[in-house]
């Protein structure tokens, strides 16, 4: 494989996210959106849970991710710690994909 | 007491992140990159998603030209995470440079749950170094032992992650205008996925805290 496909790749994910920031610089500061700029990324991060609790190739699919949340959800609002949410998310799936 | 948990929590998503990396090492290899190259990638592009589909696009026949499209629109939420983290990246230029580098989904979402500044900083830094040395050791790993190894959704790794991301979204959504961000988000997604290209419902759910920003004031 070509040396020129690695580096389109590395330099074009780097570029987005130098780019993100810069944009990020001439955001007026105060007011407005410079005071909004964390509300942002809670629609992205939500829409995320979604894609990959439900996601396909252009369709929904419920499978075993969607319990393995689910499962997860009930642990995050007993404040779980992350390490025991990651262990119960994955055993539930992986449970689930083997029974 | 806090900084402990941040490091905990950061570890944890980083293991989960490296033995995901193993599948990619294998996925690019069998896809006809070297070892190297497979190498340069996870150390360079550093974004997971867009990795996947790269190899993925290359190893069923398509050509750079058809890889990058479907590649960069994954990457491309990197772009809004930057920009919500102007807070969290302030510094000098070289700083910002490369603190950009570890600008992923798990760093972003680290970073925006914890409600004090330094910790934002901590966790974003945290997160994307533990995540940076995991999953560039589990590509190698990947790429060297190549051939058939478990598929990671049998071991329930693809659940990890969005049970992850709602941890770290749910601290977030104190006020109104935040949760009512999230679910409109969430169900843009939803009515998305079904006909837009991958990567498209993510990013197009930024538009979904539109409704919710603040007034400018006068």
């Amino acid at each position: 494989m070509s040396w020129w496909a690695v580096l389109a790749l590395c330099g074009c994910a780097y570029g987005l996210k130098a780019v993100g920031l810069a944009l990020a610089d001439r955001v007026p500061q105060g007011g407005g959106l410079g005071g909004s700029l964390e509300l942002v990324v809670v629609p992205v991060i939500a829409a995320l849970i979604v894609v990959q609790t439900v996601g396909g190739d252009r369709e929904v699919v419920v499978d075993a991710r969607l319990p393995a949340v689910l499962v997860a959800a009930v642990l995050v609002w007993r404040r779980a710690p992350i390490l025991v949410i990651v262990l119960a998310a994955g055993a539930t799936a992986a449970l689930l994909r083997h029974s | 007491m806090r900084s402990s948990r941040i490091i905990r929590d950061a570890a944890s998503i980083g293991v989960a992140t490296g033995i995901y990396a193993v599948s990619f090492g294998v996925l690019s290899v069998a896809a006809g990159f070297s070892v190297a190259q497979t190498c340069v990638m996870s150390l360079v592009a550093f974004t997971g998603a867009s990795q996947f589909t790269f190899v993925s696009v290359i190893g069923a026949g398509g050509g750079v030209a058809a890889a990058l499209p479907p590649a960069l629109l994954l990457a491309g939420r990197n772009a809004i995470y930057a920009l919500s983290l102007r807070e969290v990246l302030a510094g000098g230029r070289r700083r910002q440079a490369v603190a950009a580098h570890l600008v992923i989904d798990e760093s972003t979402a680290m970073a925006h749950a914890q409600p004090a500044a330094p910790d934002k900083r901590r966790a974003f830094l945290a997160t994307g170094l533990a995540i940076l040395a995991c999953w560039n050791a589990g590509t190698l790993a990947g790429a060297l032992a190549g051939g058939a190894l478990t598929d990671p959704r049998s071991l329930g790794l693809d659940a990890i992650f969005p049970a992850v991301f709602l941890a770290l979204l749910v601290p977030q959504l104190g006020g109104r205008r935040a949760a009512g961000a999230a679910l409109l988000g969430a169900a843009t997604a939803l009515v998305l996925v079904p006909i837009a290209p991958a990567g498209v419902p993510v990013m197009a759910s930024v538009l979904a805290c539109v409704p919710f920003l603040r007034r400018r004031t006068p």
